[in-house]
């Protein structure tokens, strides 16, 4: 499976009477979107502005950013399941506005939702202090229970990327990356010498608003799977995620997944990057087993020499990265872990809320306990009093002068346990 | 001027081996022995303004050792406190590892030592003062001194040490974040590849030790059990047939003991270098208890005393080879049947 | 080498001076003993009283091995 990604840059973004992108700025129509996303009956407003890079601006609390892409040639549409229909993804091409996201938020949903600031402290934390955001704040229809809100302002986001991205649908992109995976015979054939490299991307299901969804499937109700790491950059993984902001995966992450992207930098070269197996994160011990069993059994019948295994969240899901783990070293394969630790405050405590000596290779993300300082923004967009009650923060983390003292559990992607920044711990 | 003490064995302080491990801690002005190479290395941004010493046997055998030793730093009001290199030396680690922790605990300066990584001090202390990884033997004593006066330096100064891996000593499992030149993604493909190659690689969160045995069930019938000897106390007979090293050990033996109504200083005696063998060479038995366990067979308490007892010299032995005798020794023990072991060390 | 045996499902009981090292290390029936180099005698003692030294800590031993534990444990008297 083949496919390009052209890669459209984008430095600036502004409202204008005219969606259109010009050079590297987008302008927004602010009402026509406005309209779009107003069709949906539980929502009764939504503002859109813009945050910048570099800017005095919060945005807070954050529920999901999505980059904007558009399917310009080959089958199906991004999203598929949301936005397009179920047919398979991941080949042909696709445009992507690089440097613009969608991040939505809005009346808090559940505890875990997150910060990002712009500039100061905290957005060396997150990668989304680097993009251009238009950012959607949208509210409910009283009484609208959580769960449709919740599905409201997930599909909201959706809808705002996929305008965005069909303003990229006739742009010629200057650079175009191209990924590309052969079938099993092929690999083997191509690249007899290199060792067979798969990853195991676990996607955070626990329900009550922790959900991932692939292809429109509510992941939890699924087994363990396969799926073709192109598919990944079509949409084929969304978020429904209100996990601890630092370490849930936003759509963002899903799209742009840093395994997948460095798996393929040494495809053909150092290893074979044969596949992508997508597991959950359920409640129940069964599942659990069930899920972590069939993980490894996959990774044998791919005859798997190694594995990178990513996680979503913590807590639980430790004792699912563990099982994962352990499992498929006992078939014989090498396994590299990422997670993220919640070592206290003063990273004395341990780490993981399970532990095997089979995880003897293990990359963090870093502290989430860790205490930081935010000055106060200028700019707040969403609602700042979320602060006292999202995960890492506490009552008097708003401080009357503006200012923030949190863990960095509070800031969107911090920790992220797909490897996609350069914050760690030792 | 940056003021330290110094804390080392018996032996570093020229004062005698195994002999002299029973001296009780004493204090001399300036520095002795591996002091001299670390006052050297500070270049005159600090000195050792003294040396306490302690055998290493008299340390760990009494309690208030370890009081006497404080009092004998608290009076030289110093900076930062420098203990051993101990190296391999399992005592002399402990030691050093319970002097170390005790200056922090107690006198709420640094302290710093260093050790081989499976000296068993490391883990007992490394969450409880900055262990900097050294060679297994005293010929890595240039090495050790050229890690550690940097990072002395630095803690008197009360700066931030760099990562373990970076300045070389054992994470204190206290979690520092930082951030990387990588992003983790890639740091994870770097990994495993090093890890398919078989090449060394490190973790970037070693997992907490829960290497523990869950406990075999316990003997029903003591009258009717054979129980085992196993000992890391080097008892050999005498001549030492098999040549286990005195330190280090390459090998175990497996004696036979059919018929031996007790141990004796004319027949057996111990290959250890890691302890004073006086004791041990007049009454193996004191190692050993074949005597007991003999008469407590013909009495009828236990079933049968093993005809064999197997043995090896704990001292400096790495872990995987210990593990490795171990295994070894388990299954022949299995096939012979026996029910129980008492294993005894030194 | 404690716990390699242990593996086996013998029951091992360890007999050792420096307790602290013996729990690190993963003993399950810990002993303690009298000293470093004679851990089961006291060569200043009389010939008689010694062994009924090392006879009492043998016995212990034993009562070790004929104790379930579930956790690491050491028999002090």
């Amino acid at each position: 499976m083949k496919l390009e990604l052209g890669i459209i840059k984008i430095c600036d973004m502004q409202f204008g009477p005219e969606s259109k992108i010009e050079g590297s700025t987008v302008f927004v129509n602010k009402e026509e979107l406005q309209k779009i996303i107003l069709e949906d009956e539980h929502l009764v407003s939504c503002e859109i502005d813009i945050a910048k890079p570099g800017e005095s601006t919060r945005i807070i609390p954050v529920k999901d950013v999505i980059e904007p892409r558009v399917k310009v040639d080959g089958k199906g549409g991004v999203f598929p399941g949301w936005m397009s229909k179920v047919e398979t993804v991941g080949t042909g091409r696709t445009n992507v506005l690089k440097g613009a996201a969608v991040v939505t938020t809005g009346k808090i949903v559940g505890f875990q939702e997150g910060i990002i600031d712009m500039s100061g402290e905290g957005a060396k934390y997150t990668p989304f202090s680097a993009l251009n955001n238009l950012v959607l704040c949208l509210e409910p229809v009283e009484g609208t229970l959580q769960y449709a809100y919740e599905k409201s302002v997930r599909l909201a986001g959706l809808k705002a990327a996929t305008y965005l991205g069909e303003l990229a649908r006739e742009i010629e992109a200057e650079e175009v990356r191209t990924y590309e995976t052969p079938t099993l015979i092929e690999g083997i054939k191509l690249y007899p010498e290199l060792p067979r490299v798969g990853y195991v991307l676990m996607l955070q299901s626990q329900g009550l608003l922790h959900d991932t969804y692939v292809y429109g499937v509510d992941i939890k109700h699924s087994l363990t799977t396969m799926i073709f790491p192109t598919e990944t950059m079509d949409g084929a993984i969304i978020s429904g995620n209100c996990v601890s902001a630092c370490d849930k995966n936003t759509t963002y992450h899903h799209l742009n997944n840093p395994v997948i992207e460095d798996l393929f930098a040494q495809h053909g070269k150092t290893l074979n990057f044969v596949g992508v197996i997508i597991t959950n994160e359920n409640v129940y011990l069964a599942d659990k087993e069930r899920s972590s069993d069939w993980s490894a059994k996959l990774c044998a019948f791919l005859g798997l020499d190694g594995v990178i295994i990513s996680q979503e969240g913590f807590g639980n899901p430790d004792t699912d990265l563990i099982m994962n783990c352990k499992k498929i070293e006992a078939k014989g394969i090498k396994t590299v872990i990422i997670t993220d630790e919640y070592a206290g405050r003063d990273g004395a405590s341990q780490s993981l809320a399970d532990a095997d000596v089979a995880a003897d290779a293990v990359v963090t993300g870093g502290n989430a306990n860790t205490v930081i300082q935010l000055p106060k923004m200028d700019k707040i967009i969403g609602h700042i009093e979320s602060v006292n009650v999202i995960a890492g923060g506490w009552d008097g983390s708003l401080r009357p002068d503006g200012t923030i003292e949190a863990e960095l559990q509070v800031i969107t992607g911090a920790t992220n346990e797909m490897g996609f920044n350069r914050f760690s711990a030792r | 001027m940056i003021r330290i003490v110094h804390y080392i064995n018996q032996f570093y302080a020229g004062k005698g081996g195994e002999e002299m491990a029973n001296l009780p801690p004493e204090k001399i002005e300036g520095f002795v022995g591996p002091g001299m190479a670390f006052n050297a290395g500070f270049k005159g941004e600090a000195e050792i303004v003294a040396t306490v010493y302690c055998g290493d046997s008299y340390f760990n055998e009494n309690e208030g050792a370890v009081d006497v030793v404080m009092g004998l730093i608290k009076e030289e009001n110093p900076d930062i406190v420098i203990c051993g290199p101990a190296f391999n030396a399992g005592r002399y680690g402990v030691a050093c590892g319970t002097v170390a922790a005790a200056v922090r605990e107690q006198l709420e300066i640094p302290s710093i030592t260093g050790m081989y990584e499976e000296n068993p001090g490391v883990d007992m202390f490394k969450s409880k003062t900055i262990i900097v990884k050294t060679r297994n033997s005293a010929a890595g004593m240039r090495d050790a001194v050229k890690s550690m006066v940097p990072l002395t330096l630095k803690l008197a100064k009360g700066e931030e040490l760099g990562t373990p891996a970076a300045e070389g000593y054992f994470s204190t499992g206290i979690r520092k974040g930082l951030f990387e030149e990588k992003r983790g993604s890639q740091r994870a493909v770097d990994m495993l590849l090093k890890k398919l190659a078989g090449e060394p690689f490190e973790t970037e969160y070693p997992m907490p030790q829960f290497d523990r045995v869950d406990p075999s069930p316990a003997i029903a019938d003591l009258a009717s059990a054979t129980i085992a000897l196993v000992t890391s106390g080097g008892i050999v007979p005498k001549g030492n047939p098999d040549h286990i090293e005195s330190s280090s050990a390459s090998r175990y033996g497996k004696y036979d003991i059919e018929g031996v109504d007790a141990l004796s200083g004319a027949t057996e005696e111990t290959a250890h270098g890691g302890y004073d063998p006086v004791a041990a060479n007049l009454d193996p038995n004191r190692v050993l208890p074949v005597d007991v366990l003999r008469d407590m067979e013909k009495e009828g308490i236990i079933g049968k005393l093993h005809r064999y007892y197997y043995t090896t010299v704990g001292n400096g032995t790495a872990v995987a080879s210990a593990k490795k005798y171990a295994e070894a020794i388990g299954k022949e023990l299995i096939a012979d049947g026996v029910q129980a072991v008492i294993l005894t060390s030194t | 080498m404690v716990k390699e045996i242990e593996k086996t499902g013998i029951p091992v009981v360890h007999m050792c001076t420096v307790v602290p090292i013996s729990l690190t290390v993963g003993a399950n029936r810990i002993v303690p003993t009298i000293a470093i180099p004679h851990p089961l005698g006291n060569p200043a003692l009389p010939e008689a009283e010694e062994k009924a030294l090392r006879r009492g800590l043998v016995t212990k031993a034993l009562k070790a091995l004929q104790t379930p534990v579930d956790k690491q444990t050491v028999f002090e008297e």
